[in-house]
């Protein structure tokens, strides 16, 4: 009995069914996930059936050595399950490209392994296994190396602003030639690992120089980008390792991700070539240094003014952007909004689809502070209010109320669609410093007659005006 | 398989996953980004079969590596999609939550 079931659970064709039921799941998921309502429920469907696939793929009969995978599988959740538990909503970016990066270093290491494993078999693999396995390893090597750096930038150990190096392009592209022309050679018939191994360090040099020079706004793109990449090798692995599920699986993120890194380039008004071409840093450095000598008068104000002119407007819209999320200010800020409301003021939040560091990463935070979800109004939908409006008050938000993106052709952001706080009678910033944003350019709206700026940490300063508003 | 119905379901998967994010609403792209990632966690199973394959400690060691990295992708991918969704949840109407 226990062998007869033994045998139908490792039967080929029982795993591939299973395989296929994980297939629908994740297609089913990710369906969800187009809809705010279902979402969550999409994201434990895909769950599933990742469930699903590694069970499956247990029982697969050539599987052995058990005792290494579930001391493999240990390390990840040990290490997997806290990080994910803990990070705080702001941190949650960086965290994304972290774990891209890790199933790039996956897929990098498998196909070395997969290839180290066919040289002592007696050589090369034939080239339809091959060619995929290099693939893998240079895209692998890639993904993980880029998401090592945009998780750096993002989590500020490294500059945000783009570094560059001299002939940058020329250094990439010859990068990119040694791996191409290493690869040739193996798929030609040479055996070294050497040569191997030479092709994974050229792609990984190649990661680091591909997202160092970008700059940080458009971070959120890049680590689509290599999401894409990461499902892309991760289906070339299911290729060299005659594994449908990861072809399937892999294959669903390399197309979504490239999708889905579209649609965020777009809403950014930025294309693509043009982000990986690191063009934004370079011009956006120079016009932020440019301008700033000029050291043009700001006026600040304190929180009682602020707080009378909040408190005797009709209408106030709130413009939150990272600074918010940084000081973890939504709390505070959504008291604010309601001690305003019990005054008959009018408040709406102002949504840039790319504020903060990710976009929905402002819905994500408001709604975690219980602000309700009919006060949070899309760009398109709350620009043509911003003439009616008294006041609006922009908390840590730089590059997305920036009106240079409207008016100034040769500004880097040019196109770029904004928020149009500056049509508001009164403008108040909340900003930590004159510092300019993670762009690097300045700020034509500080400097507006209708614009004052509270200096602060924007939790302190909200708190401040609460107090005052208050007090009235 | 042979390699022709593997490269059939590659394309076909392909399709598949650019008609499921058509439209996709601002909000859940980081959402929907950290879930896809999620997803490509599964070279993890790449790392299973192979490491019974492999003979020697370097194989076996690159492997686990492999493995552990792959579950961090998966575990911590679902982990955070979830926790950034559950943010997304309809608050609950505060007179039916008093009857209840």
């Amino acid at each position: 009995m226990t062998f007869y079931s033994a045998t139908f659970l490792q039967d080929p064709d029982f795993i591939r069914a299973l395989y296929i039921v994980a297939f629908v799941c994740f297609i089913l998921g990710l369906h969800f996930l187009n809809n705010p309502r279902t979402a969550r429920r999409g994201n434990g469907i895909a769950a599933v059936g990742m469930a699903i696939a590694l069970v499956a793929t247990l029982l697969i009969e050539e599987v052995g050595d058990y005792g290494l995978i579930a001391l493999g599988i240990a390390i990840g959740t040990a290490v997997g399950v806290p990080a994910a538990r803990n990070v705080k909503m702001t941190a949650m970016p960086q965290m994304v490209a972290l774990f891209n990066g890790v199933g790039g270093g996956a897929v990098a290491l498998i196909s070395w392994a997969e290839y180290r494993h066919d040289l002592s078999l007696g050589g090369n693999p034939d080239l339809d296994v091959l060619i995929p396995l290099l693939f893998a390893a240079i895209v692998g090597s890639i993904s993980f190396w880029g998401s090592n750096i945009a998780f750096g930038k993002l989590q500020e150990i490294l500059p945000g602003r783009p570094i560059q190096v001299p002939g940058q392009q020329f250094v990439n592209m010859g990068l990119l030639l040694v791996c191409v022309v290493s690869a040739v050679v193996i798929a030609s018939g040479t055996e070294s690992q050497p040569l191997f191994i030479l092709i994974l360090v050229c792609a990984a040099v190649l990661g680091n120089m591909f997202v160092l020079p970008i700059g940080g706004a458009d971070m959120p793109v890049v680590i689509s980008l290599l999401n894409a990449f990461t499902g892309l090798s991760a289906a070339a692995a299911g290729l060299a390792l005659d594994n449908v599920a990861l072809i399937v699986a892999g294959m669903l993120v390399g197309a979504s991700g490239s999708i889905l890194t579209h649609l965020m380039a777009e809403a950014m008004n930025r294309s693509i070539p043009n982000i990986v071409a690191g063009g934004f840093g370079g011009v956006a450095v120079a016009a932020g240094a440019g301008e700033g000598e000029e050291a043009r008068p700001v006026r600040s104000t304190d929180p009682a003014d602020v707080a009378i002119q909040l408190a005797y407007a009709r209408k106030v819209v709130v413009a939150p952007g990272y600074g918010m999320a940084v000081a973890q200010a939504q709390h505070t800020v959504h008291e604010l909004t309601r001690e305003l409301e019990k005054r008959g003021v009018d408040v709406a939040f102002a949504i840039h689809p790319v504020a903060g560091r990710m976009p929905g990463h402002m819905n994500v935070l408001l709604a975690e502070a219980d602000v309700p979800y009919e006060q949070l109004k899309e760009m398109d939908e709350i620009n043509p209010e911003f003439p009616q409006t008294d006041v609006a008050l922009v908390i840590g938000a730089n590059d997305v109320t920036n009106p240079a993106a409207r008016e100034q052709e040769n500004s880097p952001i040019y196109g770029m669609p904004i928020l149009d706080v500056d049509k508001a009678d009164a403008v108040i910033v909340l900003k930590r410093s004159m510092n300019t944003g993670f762009a690097g350019i300045d700020n034509p709206l500080f400097y507006l007659d209708n614009t004052s700026l509270l200096f602060g940490d924007a939790k302190d300063s909200v708190a401040k005006v609460l107090k005052e508003v208050e007090a009235l | 398989m042979d390699l022709l119905t593997e490269l059939t379901i590659l394309v076909l998967a392909a399709f598949v996953g650019f008609e499921v994010i058509s439209k996709v609403p601002n909000t859940l792209h980081t959402p929907l980004m950290s879930a896809t990632n999620a997803i490509h966690g599964i070279v993890l199973l790449g790392g299973i079969l192979l490491i019974g394959q492999v003979d020697g400690f370097v194989n076996k060691l690159i492997l686990v590596i492999a493995i552990a990295f792959g579950t961090i992708n998966v575990v911590g991918g679902f982990l955070v999609t979830d926790r950034m969704l559950e943010m997304f949840k309809r608050k609950p109407d505060p007179r039916r939550e008093e009857r209840s």
